[in-house]
């Protein structure tokens, strides 16, 4: 019971939508279930346990960070943590070591989250800085891709991930087929896209998974369209253009269900605090992403990159929100 | 469906009144009406302390062009002549009356039909009238109402927009004048258009409202001349004048520019049933509608209330305020003023008073902002609001201005939406003053 004359008084508005950290970081989190259910039937337990692991110590380190160092009071139950730990076991092969999962996320949460002030400071998405020093420093457990075979064998057999195929066709200058030669590990694209059979990362195998993920971070208006269609859109064209005028050069369809596309393109890039605010900024930057991806898969050193070309628009994020401003009212 | 088209938010629509006729508030004891109830200069007392008064009295003279002529809502003894704490918080020069009786002023009555007003009054004599009223714009701005049916010179109304979008959650006294009084708000509009000189008419009005709309299309089916009824999706903010305009006409007000500068003239339904009453009964602005809601109230509803009538005598007759209140705003959840207490008094401009119980009164903690840009998708006029909040906390003024911040209308969709929580707007209105104060001492 509030007295008369003690009112509350405060400036409008005096609702408020209800929206929060949390609700956004349990969307989130949903959204990334079919791929890590998949994952799972792929990869067996083997996927699951990476991803407890990597989701553990996210928040561990998080906590610890936080509450030790900073003196802060803690903002793990924010849930962005657990986000960055399923994103940065997506990333990872499902056999990997899990003390190398869990160092991983020292490196995301320490390095790519909190030395920049936590949540919505940080330049770089905090998973793929996690993802992107194991690669540098691990390069052999990193690149180590067991194929699928679910829950059959417990013998890890490992091979080639397509895009991998492809680079080395690429450079022997074989021309690349839609299907790869069949006994070599090959796939065809519906492989590809339910993730049947493919080597890769624990999270990025099955892009029909992502891509209803997808369908419900939009639904729940949790992102925009606009970054992944814009990254999706300049992969087609500029991979289009490539095979148009070499054949050795991989098809769209071929690059974008392979690889890191879907989980980068939906998961990654379209990280809050590290992509562009403005309409006209998300096209900008989801354009550089695509282009960097083919650029980087095509004439670069390694096979597969999504996770550096996210990373280096990521550090033009602050340019383009400075010269992309949103359309004005008339 | 017509809408605006960039930005906007849904918030829940609330308007548990839409179905309580408009019902007359018992007389108050006691009234005190404010002489500044309106944008401008405030009017000056023409009573003193101890004159009797007759309800449609003027009491308080237009002082200037942008002014506006205060009446007496009741009849009475002057009390006092004094400042009285208004919705703002400030303490404003008001004339203090005892009710006894209610008497009205000679001058207010019917004398020809309204026909006879719309073919016999002139341009000017229509002005006149509505001007002697007191006339002002009553979906909350309260710009003199004869001002904005005058149009500067060189400038060429062409088109009467009526705003019956009432976007604002909670608020239900424009729809229920819409249902009650269709028929006179549409004599009214054709006034204000002979006022204006234009020939075309639209009014807006929110598709949450069908029986409104039905109502207003068959008595312009039966009238037409020019006056079309105009559904439009429901969105916040539809009543902003901007938006309003683009989502009728798809004419876009240009930036620091007044609806003129696109042709159009805005008036709220409210201020159309108000100039009604001035050309036709000569009946100046002494009462209004005011929907008394909120979820805990015993007998929420639309009454009809004398201007300068206390906030708690509106809410005694809505069954008295709740245990469990926190917050009284008068007007609506969005845009409304926070009051200090009940004894503030109804004024011309005063569509709602909203009861929000404790537990919703308090925002919740504000936190970092995580950038996810769900402010800038929402702002009705294309800013950023975390970077003009970001900036107004570090006093960068210059920056804000170049970031348009003027532009905003100060709607609360940013903070409504904001997942941390922030305070976006009340950080942005702090900067638009200092803005507004260097771009004045400029000059």
């Amino acid at each position: 019971m509030n007295p008369m004359n003690k009112l509350i008084v405060s400036p409008s508005p005096h609702i408020h939508g209800g929206d929060s950290i949390e609700k956004n970081m349990r969307g989130v989190l949903v959204a990334l279930l079919p791929a890590l259910l998949c994952s799972v039937i792929f990869f067996g337990w083997g996927a699951l346990y990476v991803t407890i692991a990597a989701v553990a110590s996210a928040v561990l380190f998080e906590h610890v960070i936080q509450r030790y160092l900073f003196k802060q009071p803690t903002a793990i139950e924010d849930g962005s943590a657990v986000v960055t730990g399923v994103l940065l076991a997506f990333n990872l092969p499902a056999t990997i070591p899990l003390w190398l999962a869990a160092l991983g996320s020292l490196v995301a949460i320490g390095v790519g989250k909190m030395s920049f002030g936590g949540l919505g400071n940080n330049i770089f998405n905090p998973a793929l800085v996690g993802r992107v020093f194991l690669l540098i420093s691990f390069p052999v457990q990193m690149t180590t891709w067991p194929v699928p075979n679910g829950f059959e064998t417990t013998d890890a057999v490992t091979g080639p991930t397509p895009l991998a195929l492809v680079k080395q066709a690429l450079r022997a200058q074989k021309p690349f087929v839609e299907v790869l030669p069949a006994g070599d590990g090959g796939h065809s694209l519906l492989d590809l896209g339910t993730g049947s059979g493919v080597g890769g990362s624990l999270g990025e195998i099955s892009a029909f998974a992502l891509l209803l993920g997808f369908a419900y971070l939009l639904v729940r208006r949790i992102i925009t369209w606009r970054v992944p269609v814009s990254i999706f859109l300049s992969i087609a064209l500029f991979s289009a253009i490539l095979h148009w005028i070499n054949p050795s050069y991989a098809g769209p369809l071929f690059h974008l269900l392979s690889g890191g596309v879907m989980l980068g393109a939906i998961f990654m890039a379209t990280d809050y605090a590290t992509s562009p605010m403005s309409y006209r900024g998300m096209w900008i930057y989801g354009a550089g992403i695509g282009t960097l991806t083919i650029v980087i898969r095509n004439f670069g050193a390694y096979p597969e990159g999504v996770s550096f070309a996210i990373l280096i628009m990521n550090a033009f994020t602050p340019l383009i929100n400075k010269y992309c401003k949103p359309k004005r009212f008339a | 469906m017509k809408t605006f088209t960039l930005g906007g938010i849904h918030p829940p629509d609330e308007k548990r009144t839409a179905g309580s006729a408009i019902a007359p508030l018992p007389l108050p004891g006691q009234v005190a009406i404010p002489l500044s109830q309106h944008i401008g200069m405030p009017a000056t007392p023409l009573v003193a302390k101890g004159d009797r008064v007759k309800a449609g009295q003027l009491i308080g003279g237009a002082a200037g062009f942008i002014s506006a002529n205060v009446h007496s809502s009741v009849s009475g003894v002057v009390l006092d002549v004094k400042a009285v704490v208004d919705a703002s918080g400030y303490a404003r020069p008001a004339v203090v009356i005892r009710v006894e009786g209610d008497e009205w002023d000679e001058s207010v009555k019917q004398r020809e039909s309204p026909d006879h007003y719309l073919s016999a009054f002139s341009r000017e004599e229509m002005l006149a009238s509505i001007q002697a009223a007191g006339v002002v714009g009553m979906g909350g701005a309260t710009f003199p109402a004869r001002v904005k049916l005058s149009p500067p010179a060189g400038s060429r109304p062409e088109i009467l927009i009526v705003n019956g979008a009432e976007c604002e959650p909670f608020l239900t006294a424009d729809h229920r004048l819409m249902i009650e009084r269709s028929r006179e708000l549409l004599i009214g509009t054709r006034f204000l258009m002979k006022a204006l000189g234009v020939e075309q008419a639209i009014i807006g009005i929110e598709n949450n409202k069908p029986d409104a709309i039905a109502i207003m299309r068959e008595a312009v089916t039966k009238h037409t001349l020019g006056i079309e009824v105009c559904p439009l999706k429901v969105k916040y903010p539809q009543g902003g004048e901007k938006q309003l305009i683009q989502a009728t006409t798809g004419r876009r007000v240009p930036p620091g520019a007044l609806p003129i500068a696109a042709g159009v003239v805005v008036h709220n339904v409210g201020t159309v049933y108000a100039a009604y009453e001035a050309i036709t009964i000569h009946k100046p602005l002494v009462e209004r509608v005011v929907t008394v809601t909120g979820k805990s109230l015993e007998r929420p509803g639309n009454y009809l209330c004398r201007v300068g009538a206390p906030v708690s005598h509106l809410i005694e007759a809505a069954g008295g305020l709740p245990g469990d209140t926190g917050k009284v705003v008068s007007g609506g959840p969005m845009m409304g003023k926070a009051l200090a207490s009940t004894d503030v008094v109804v004024t011309k401009g005063t569509s709602g008073v909203l009861v929000i119980p404790a537990a919703e009164a308090l925002r919740n903690p504000s936190r970092d902002c995580i950038r996810c840009a769900k402010c800038v998708r929402v702002c009705p006029m294309g800013l950023e609001p975390y970077l003009l909040m970001t900036l107004g906390e570090h006093r960068q003024t210059g920056e804000m201005e170049r970031g348009r911040v003027m532009d905003c209308i100060e709607c609360g969709s940013c903070s409504f939406t904001c997942p941390a929580q922030r305070p976006l707007l009340d950080v942005i209105r702090l900067g638009k003053s200092r803005v507004g104060q260097a771009i004045k001492s400029r000059k």
